[in-house]
């Protein structure tokens, strides 16, 4: 058997081996100079020898003459990929990251940045181009139709780049800026775009995903640096200990990775549906998880300091409070505001005809940030913000177009799920985001904006028309319009669960044990020092009337004193 | 029956006693910067002294409950009824005419019938309502798994509060009522240990040659 098994390894590499120059001649036509490392040997040699140094890795992408180039697009990268890694296309087409779909099967909801809406820039639908910018993919130009079944548009660099080089341009459905870059043009992280080499790009490749790969378009979300989650900012690519004690170097050093393991390129971690307990309670802390949650690995009773006693009283609030409320005091830390209100209503404005804007916030660092855009409206900021808390399962409903929906309240564009005190839920910080979104008034229903598109004579950002920009984003997706549209109050809600402080950074007693502390309004929960319970308020009573009963009591006994003499308790 | 001067209060009568004051203080201080009553000192802090100081008068209490039953120093407690009426009259209206307190303090009855009925309570009901929903407050990690858990706490910490309001109050009359005919006068014997109580000839003979007698 083991002969066998000898004798047909052997015959297999020797065949490998064989076909390996001509191959590489034939992927690389035109070829002349040999792969790097292997001058010295014959040529198609790229195996390393015992006389070089020995690598952690088995194998060195830039050995690889199908990586050498040149390539055209994105694409033929990912082709290249694809000739090893022929289940990896799949794998990705399989994922969020892809699809941009997320089916809730407790609500039934479908969700995802292809169905829903938000407060942010509102829609994808009608504005493709620039919003796919960051799509795991090359091309998606309408987002009515799902991405092809084609796993060479799926972009391996964006996320497996070491080169730090790839980019992405920001109009052009997820291709990357070439020679020679449109003027003006720019990145997905707001850079002047310059023009890529894939070739470096798809030599440099190896797992994991740096937090770069991951932070160029998450750090970005909303349209700029931490403009939607406000726990997700540039500061995060080298982030101080007191922002980020697990991401920062002179803490874990983590890469997002770490929490948000992935299996068959599929990520742990959602907004849609958080583990906002431990879905392994059985599982002892540290041991292998599957789950991007803090219990994952520091269990449902961490604290054993300053005390034992102390330890004891900390660790009796974790069936009440996810770990995130009292370890992430304010979120938007270490310099980069997030925004915190968007008013859409009142784009449009124009100044002596001409578009306008005012940069009236100014962030920590000096930087002065827009608060008025003609194309998007007013803006509002913070740092160091204190989140919102509420009572969370980690289910977000949302409001989905068509709809019904009640201007006269402020429409929430996501409802945070769970039940005060039940097992499964906690109290989790929120940030939100206030926001003022166009609805038809006629049909009660949120509707969809068409913002970006230069040149077709109905964009918002162009031609700041709201009549135009309505009507053809209604159009572009089918709906039913009115065409009479107003601005209802929304907020949205963002669970905040990055920016974990060091433990003296914890939100501390008093901010919670006192009057009108972080847990005012919050149903189930029995705060002390929050404000005088019932108990409190009779046993107040009756011990003032103590006081009272014995002033009165002494008084007569003064009164009757002057009146006859002394007296005696016995 | 004449007065003498006896040792009435043994030493470890005495040191229950004031470390009874001085944690009950301690729990009331902190117990109300738990409750929001002042902002004084760390929540944190205050937690910790709290529960310290409680475990501590537990285990006291435990100690002096021991002590009661094997000195049979518990009998002083017992309440009664017989000159109970006197007693209660010369509160409400013989101690503003200056009339003579009608009670007689013995050595084995220190407490008049009012008072005894009134540590009656303390101990019977007041200590033990204060230290079961206190152990049920602490332990409340223990048990918050249960459904309606959330408002076991709430029940539980409005009787812990009620409680400790009613031990105030009865502090609060506990220290008047030392000012009925000399605050000094009364508190004396707490500290030094001897009061003047009237004994019979064989008590007196009894309490001479055990040496507890001054003069």
């Amino acid at each position: 058997m083991r002969q066998t098994a000898l004798r047909i390894t052997a015959i297999v590499s020797a065949v490998i081996l064989g076909q390996l120059p001509a191959y590489a001649q034939q992927a690389t036509p035109g070829e002349e100079t040999p792969a790097i490392g292997a001058q010295s040997r014959p040529a198609g040699s790229m195996a390393a020898h015992m006389s070089d140094p020995v690598s952690d890795i088995t194998a060195d992408h830039s050995k690889f003459l199908k990586l050498k180039g040149p390539f055209a697009s994105g694409s033929q990268v990912t082709e290249a990929c694809l000739s090893c890694h022929t289940e990896a296309g799949n794998q990705v087409m399989h994922s969020v990251h892809w699809k941009w779909e997320y089916q809730n099967e407790k609500t039934g909801q479908l969700l995802g940045k292809a169905h829903e809406m938000n407060a942010f820039c509102g829609n994808v639908a009608s504005n493709e181009v620039r919003c796919t910018s960051c799509h795991t993919g090359y091309g998606w130009t309408d987002i009515r139709e799902a991405m092809p079944d084609d796993p060479t548009k799926v972009d391996c660099l964006v996320c497996h780049d070491k080169s730090g080089q790839y980019t992405k341009q920001d109009n052009l459905a997820g291709e990357v800026p070439l020679e020679p870059v449109a003027a003006g043009a720019k990145t997905i992280t707001g850079e002047p775009a310059w023009p890529v080499d894939l070739a470096e790009a798809a030599q440099s490749v190896g797992p994991p995903p740096g937090r770069d790969n991951c932070g160029n378009c998450h750090f970005y979300g909303g349209g700029g640096d931490n403009v939607k989650h406000g726990d997700l900012s540039s500061v995060l690519f080298d982030p101080p200990l007191d922002v980020d004690v697990h991401m920062s170097p002179d803490g874990g050093n983590f890469t997002c990775e770490t929490c948000h393991v992935s299996d068959k390129h599929v990520f742990e971690g959602s907004r849609y549906e958080t583990d906002v307990v431990d879905p392994h309670p059985d599982r002892m802390a540290g041991a292998g998880h599957d789950a991007a949650a803090c219990q994952s690995c520091h269990s449902d009773t961490p604290h054993t300091g300053p005390n034992a006693l102390i330890a004891a009283k900390l660790n009796d609030h974790t069936d009440t409070l996810a770990c995130q409320t009292c370890h992430i005091p304010s979120f938007a830390r270490g310099g980069v505001a997030t925004k915190t209100k968007w008013d859409w209503s009142t784009a449009g404005k124009l100044k002596d005809g001409k578009p306008y804007s005012e940069e009236n916030y100014v962030q920590s660092d000096g930087k002065h940030l827009h608060t008025y855009l003609t194309i998007k409206g007013n803006f509002e900021y913070g740092e160091n913000v204190v989140p919102v808390y509420a009572w969370s399962n980690g289910e977000m409903t949302y409001t989905l177009p068509e709809e019904k929906i009640d201007p006269s309240k402020v429409v929430e564009i996501n409802k945070i799920g769970g039940t005060p005190g039940a097992a499964d839920s906690r109290i989790f910080p929120f940030k939100r985001l206030d926001g003022s979104q166009a609805y038809d008034k006629q049909r009660d229903v949120l509707l969809y904006n068409h913002v970006y598109g230069p040149g077709d004579g109905t964009a918002l950002w162009q031609y700041y028309d709201w009549k135009k920009s309505l009507q053809a984003g209604m159009d572009y997706v089918g709906l039913e319009y009115s065409g009479d549209f107003g601005f209802v109050d929304t907020y949205m809600y963002w669970p905040i669960t990055h920016m974990v402080a060091p433990k003296e950074d914890a939100v501390n007693c008093e901010s919670c044990h006192a009057q009108d502390g972080r847990m005012a309004n919050l149903a189930g929960i029995y705060v002390p020092g929050a404000g005088i319970n019932m108990g409190g308020k009779i046993g107040l009573a009756v011990f003032l009337m103590a006081i009272l009963g014995a002033f009165g009591h002494g008084l007569l006994r003064v009164i009757g004193r002057s009146k006859g003499k002394g007296d005696h308790h016995g | 029956m004449a007065e003498h001067c006896v040792k009435v209060y043994s030493r470890f009568n005495r040191l229950w006693h004031w470390s009874q004051v001085v944690s009950i203080m301690l729990l009331f201080f902190t117990g109300a910067r738990l409750l929001g009553l002042h902002q004084l000192g760390p929540f944190g802090l205050a937690v910790m002294v709290h529960t310290v100081v409680a475990l501590a008068l537990l285990l006291l209490w435990a100690f002096a409950t021991f002590w009661l039953f094997t000195t049979g120093g518990w009998k002083q407690f017992v309440p009664r009824l017989s000159g109970m009426w006197q007693v209660s009259r010369f509160y409400a209206y013989g101690v503003f005419k200056g009339e003579k307190h009608p009670y007689q303090k013995s050595f084995e009855r220190r407490h008049n019938p009012l008072q005894a009925a009134s540590y009656f309570v303390l101990k019977s009901a007041l200590f033990p309502a204060i230290w079961i929903s206190g152990i049920a407050y602490l332990t409340y990690g223990f048990w918050d798994h249960l459904d309606g858990g959330s408002f076991f706490l709430q029940i539980i910490a409005n009787f812990h509060v009620l409680a400790a309001f009613a031990i105030a109050s009865f502090v609060v009359i506990h220290v008047y009522l030392l000012t009925i005919g000399g605050f000094r006068h009364h508190v004396r014997p707490m500290v030094t240990g001897y009061e003047q109580v009237d004994l019979t000839p064989e008590a007196e003979a009894y309490f001479r040659q055990t040496g507890r007698v001054i003069d």
